[in-house]
């Protein structure tokens, strides 16, 4: 029996943990350095892999010689891609419906070519990792430069030399949207504005690198992963068929997860090779990435050039909208979510927020000599806001109309749900109305204008900016699956009932350090009817968990939340059926409250939860003859009704610049977020911040530097930026709540709303202070040399 | 590779080893010890992941060698979290949230500690200007400064 939404009621849950702020049971453990990452699990006999990377953006192997390297004792096996061929067949990272998207096939390691400064082409493996990399400067690889396409625009140039001869051509996906009349839309617009803006590369500095431990055993050909990774199960599938071996011999364990941000969500050669490196060795073989190498393999991503134009009446209404995207994904399509998503979704989410009718995208996706860029968190989502609220901040000042207003004119009013937009995107409940006048009360918005009028008058110049978003949350299967990918929508949670009385609970949702398995022991907690000390969640392991898509799209609440909701429900049903047996009573008559069977009219105990759990587990002899217990329950949840839950929201930031050195302080940043049923408002608060600070990274600092030969200047932590405590702003959150009607929770996604408007907020707050001077930067990172060039201080 | 022998106090107990003098004091208490509360997220100084108590001063374990701590005295999260201020601060991280991951957290607490002892009550500005040299890649920051304010204002003689 499902219960929905709509039928419940205080009775059903007399003590509820949704919407409670508790703190994170399993915290404790990790700020004890208790934590188990992959480096810290033991496994006897590991050896220990490291790579050869192409020092080239664009080389051909001549030739290696590894005999030097394999005489160094401790060394064990020195492989190329052909030693590695008869365990792992190759993969291309294309998805079928993403109509004309091409790759081509990839393997553990390069063969004959090398695409990108930091691809592995050789591997060693020895007894430690200094005698792994003591081997690597022992080997000697014949490489041949060739000439880099570097550039994003170079590679889609006519006369482009091809990267993959095969493809003909560097052009990876394209796609276009076409919808109303967008060209009569601008005959008839007052005021067009139209900008460039471009967007760095920036990769996710998961602090925990990413990290494999393989361990095939040869006796029994079981496979066991411990991996650093968002989606074990998506993983097992994926090494049961590219190492030809069946899935149940395939086990993949994620313990603690040192964050993740979508890096650790694809297929990764250097780790496909460690798994081969162990079937073929038979042993255990660990890879965890250092710093350095993760910077030149890790996926990278929002390397962007956006034109957009958008037209609007004389009064502020939007006409129309057109917007040209080109992105650089490297040399390879990512498997298996592809590295075509982000451009989708720019393209996508551009204007969401808003009514308009006429709206024109294309979008190029190019092939060049770079690390391959795939999805990092919040995908596509800075960019289509930066564009989006970049445009109409421009225009609202050209037309001076406030930037609140102008907004509250455009959006999709907050009674117009559900609505489906002029590209099909269905929306089922959105607030933009509410979350703007939240956040100008919240912001103390008028008083922000007196302020910034003031500081003017002294020389000071503060901004003020605001972005609207949308955002992407708890996909169902049109996203992937039925592209062709293992990558599962739905997710399955199992509750047990202990002998003890306590419910353990396997979710196929992953945890990295977000909260997931918090809120599934409060949403688990509350169906049941247990005290939340009572609920221990398991999740990780993909031969415990039922099957599950894992940690991506900020589905963990919606959809394992959802999930974990109805089992938990399932197994208060078969409870009661057996204390109803027990107690020779009706069973709607009773219900489970603080960890009791009660009686439901009176609420009086009838007996402890853990006395009848005893009974069923250990005094058969105490019920009727027959009777089968059903003490654990499993419930499979898929969002049908519509593709995303979307959630929405705006952000606000005050910024002061330095116009002298073009140094930006961030004064105060502001969010009010709409991510529907909250179940614990403490994490999603700082789930929010956490976004918003890498979404200012993003804005302000963060940017993977190459130079015209495709290296990476930047490669460390030394060279790329990011955010630091000293300067980030404090965050004030408040929140609109619109429950999602598709499941009974309500709860929607909040993983990516801190990211997708920072950048836009802090961008409108940047040219808000440079106003004044006629000054304007659309560039990202805002780095204090772009604002002094926008301001014409340098050239 | 030759093998220099050392002997330090790890977190209250001798301890004598021969290590390779390339061997980092990060690796050494991860591999040798077991303490893998210390963790490397960059291995060249800047995440501070890796931070621990060497002779009483807050340290990058990566940018030390073994050979270095020779006849010191190492303090990790493992031995630290004996004294009332450390647990302070980790049940303070707790109740706030001031952690997601958890893999820049046993460092974090002990620089923030480091920061409370030399500065029982130091303003927002100063907690954020102390931290800033341990990146924190998943919250906010802004719980982690709450909650070693909140400890800050428990300590004996704060203001009121």
């Amino acid at each position: 029996m499902s219960r929905d939404g709509a039928h419940l009621s205080s009775l059903d849950l007399p003590v509820s943990y949704i919407g409670r702020s508790v703190a994170r049971p399993n915290a404790l453990r990790l700020l004890a350095g208790r934590g188990t990452y992959v480096d810290d699990v033991k496994a006897s006999r590991v050896l220990h892999a490291a790579f050869v990377r192409n020092p080239y953006a664009h080389a051909k192997i001549v030739a290696i010689d590894v005999s030097r390297a394999q005489a160094i004792e401790g060394v064990v096996c020195v492989a190329t891609a052909e030693d590695l061929k008869p365990f792992c067949t190759p993969w291309v990272g294309v998805l079928s419906h993403f109509a004309g998207l091409r790759s081509q096939p990839q393997g553990p390691l390069a063969e004959g070519v090398s695409f990108w400064q930091g691809e592995p082409v050789v591997a060693v493996v020895a007894t430690s990792r200094h005698i792994a990399e003591d081997a690597l400067s022992e080997i000697d690889v014949t490489f041949e430069e060739l000439e880099p396409t570097v550039d994003m625009d170079a590679a889609l140039a006519p006369d482009a030399t091809p990267i993959h001869a095969a493809l003909g051509n560097n052009i990876a996906f394209e796609r276009r949207i076409d919808v109303g009349a967008v060209d009569a839309g601008f005959a008839d617009a007052a005021v067009v504005v139209e900008r460039d803006f471009s967007f760095a590369r920036h990769t996710g500095v998961s602090l925990e690198p990413r990290s494999i431990l393989a361990e095939f055993n040869p006796a029994d050909r079981q496979l066991v992963i411990h991996h650093s990774s968002q989606a074990p199960q998506m993983m097992a599938r994926i090494a049961a068929k590219h190492f030809g071996l069946p899935e149940h011999d395939v086990r993949v364990i994620c313990k603690d997860v040192g964050g993740s941000f979508g890096v650790k969500i694809h297929i990764y050669p250097d780790e496909m090779a460690a798994i081969a490196l162990s079937i073929k060795l038979g042993r255990a073989v660990k890879f965890v990435a250092d710093r350095l190498e993760s910077f030149v393999s890790d996926i990278h991503a929002r390397e962007h050039r956006v034109r957009g134009r958008l037209g609007l009446s004389k009064d502020g209404d939007i006409v129309a909208l057109e917007i040209d995207d080109r992105t650089g994904i490297g040399p390879y399509s990512m498997y298996p979510r592809t590295s075509a998503v982000e451009a989708n979704q720019v393209m996508n989410i551009t204007g969401g927020p808003y009514r308009i009718a006429n709206y024109r995208a294309r979008a190029r996706v190019a092939f060049q000599n770079k690390v391959p860029t795939s999805q990092y968190r919040a995908v596509g989502h800075p960019i289509a806001c930066a564009v989006t609220e970049g445009l109409i901040e421009a225009a609202g000042r050209k037309l001076g109309i406030d930037p609140f207003v102008l907004r509250a004119r455009n959006v999709i009013p907050d009674n117009a749900y559900p609505t489906v937009n002029a590209i099909g995107l269905k929306f089922e409940g959105l607030s933009h109305e509410t979350c703007l006048s939240k956040l100008k009360a919240l912001m103390n918005y008028d008083e922000l204008r007196r302020l910034q009028a003031r500081k003017r008058a002294e020389g000071v110049y503060l901004g003020v900016g605001i972005g609207v978003f949308i955002e992407i949350t708890s996909p169902g299967p049109e996203f992937y699956g039925v592209g062709g990918a293992p990558i599962s929508a739905q997710d399955g949670c199992s509750v047990r009932l202990d002998p003890g009385g306590n419910v353990v609970c396997h979710t196929g949702t992953t945890e990295q350090g977000q909260g997931t398995d918090t809120i599934i022991a409060q949403v688990v907690a509350s169906a049941v009817g247990v005290s939340l000390d009572r609920v221990r969640v398991v999740s990780g392991d993909t031969q415990a968990a039922p099957y599950g898509g894992g940690t991506w799209a900020s589905r963990g609440a919606g959809i394992g939340g959802e999930a974990a909701y109805q089992a938990g429900f399932k197994l208060k049903d078969g409870v009661l059926r057996l204390a109803g047996i027990f107690l020779q009573s009706d069973p709607d008559k009773l219900d489970i409250a603080d960890n009791s069977i009660i009686d439901r009219a009176s609420r009086e105990p009838r007996i402890p939860l853990s006395e009848l759990s005893r009974i069923a587990h250990f005094r058969q002899d105490e019920l009727p003859k027959g009777v089968s217990p059903d003490l654990v329950a499993t419930h499979h949840y898929t969002p049908r009704n519509y593709p995303f839950a979307f959630t929405n929201g705006v952000q606000g930031s005050l910024v002061e610049v330095d116009v002298e050195t073009g140094f930006v302080k961030l004064l105060k940043h502001w969010v009010v977020e709409d991510c529907g049923t909250p179940i614990n408002p403490l994490l999603i608060e700082e789930q929010v911040r956490g976004g918003v600070v890498q979404g200012l990274g993003g804005a302000l600092y963060e940017e993977c530097l190459y130079d015209e030969r495709g290296q990476l200047l930047n490669g460390s932590l030394a060279g790329y930026l990011l955010p630091m405590a000293g300067e980030m702003p404090d965050i004030e959150i408040d929140h609109a709540v619109t429950p999602t009607r598709e499941g009974a929770l309500g709860a929607k996604g909040a993983g990516e709303a801190g990211v997708a408007a920072a950048p836009a907020a802090v961008m409108n707050a940047i040219n808000d202070a440079l106003n004044p001077f006629g000054a304007e930067i659309t560039t990202m990172p805002m780095t204090p040399e772009r604002i002094l060039r926008a301001l014409g201080k340098i050239n | 590779m030759s093998q220099t022998p050392i002997s330090l106090i790890v977190n209250g107990a001798r301890v004598s080893a021969l290590v390779e003098p390339r061997l980092t004091l990060a690796d050494f208490l991860r591999q040798n010890l077991d303490l893998t509360g210390v963790h490397l997220g960059c291995e060249h100084g800047v995440c501070g992941a890796c931070t621990m108590l060497l002779n009483g001063d807050i340290v990058r374990g990566c940018c030390v060698l073994a050979v270095q701590a020779h006849g010191g005295e190492v303090t990790t999260i493992e031995g630290a979290d004996g004294d009332a201020l450390t647990r302070a601060l980790q049940s303070a991280f707790h109740e706030r949230n001031a952690l997601q991951c958890g893999f820049c957290s046993p460092a974090m607490v002990l620089t923030a500690r480091a920061l409370l002892q030399e500065n029982p009550h130091p303003t927002r500005e100063e907690i954020r200007d102390h931290l800033s040299g341990n990146y924190c890649r998943c919250t906010g920051y802004q719980a982690i400064v709450d909650a070693v304010e909140t400890v800050s204002r428990q300590l004996e003689g704060a203001p009121a």
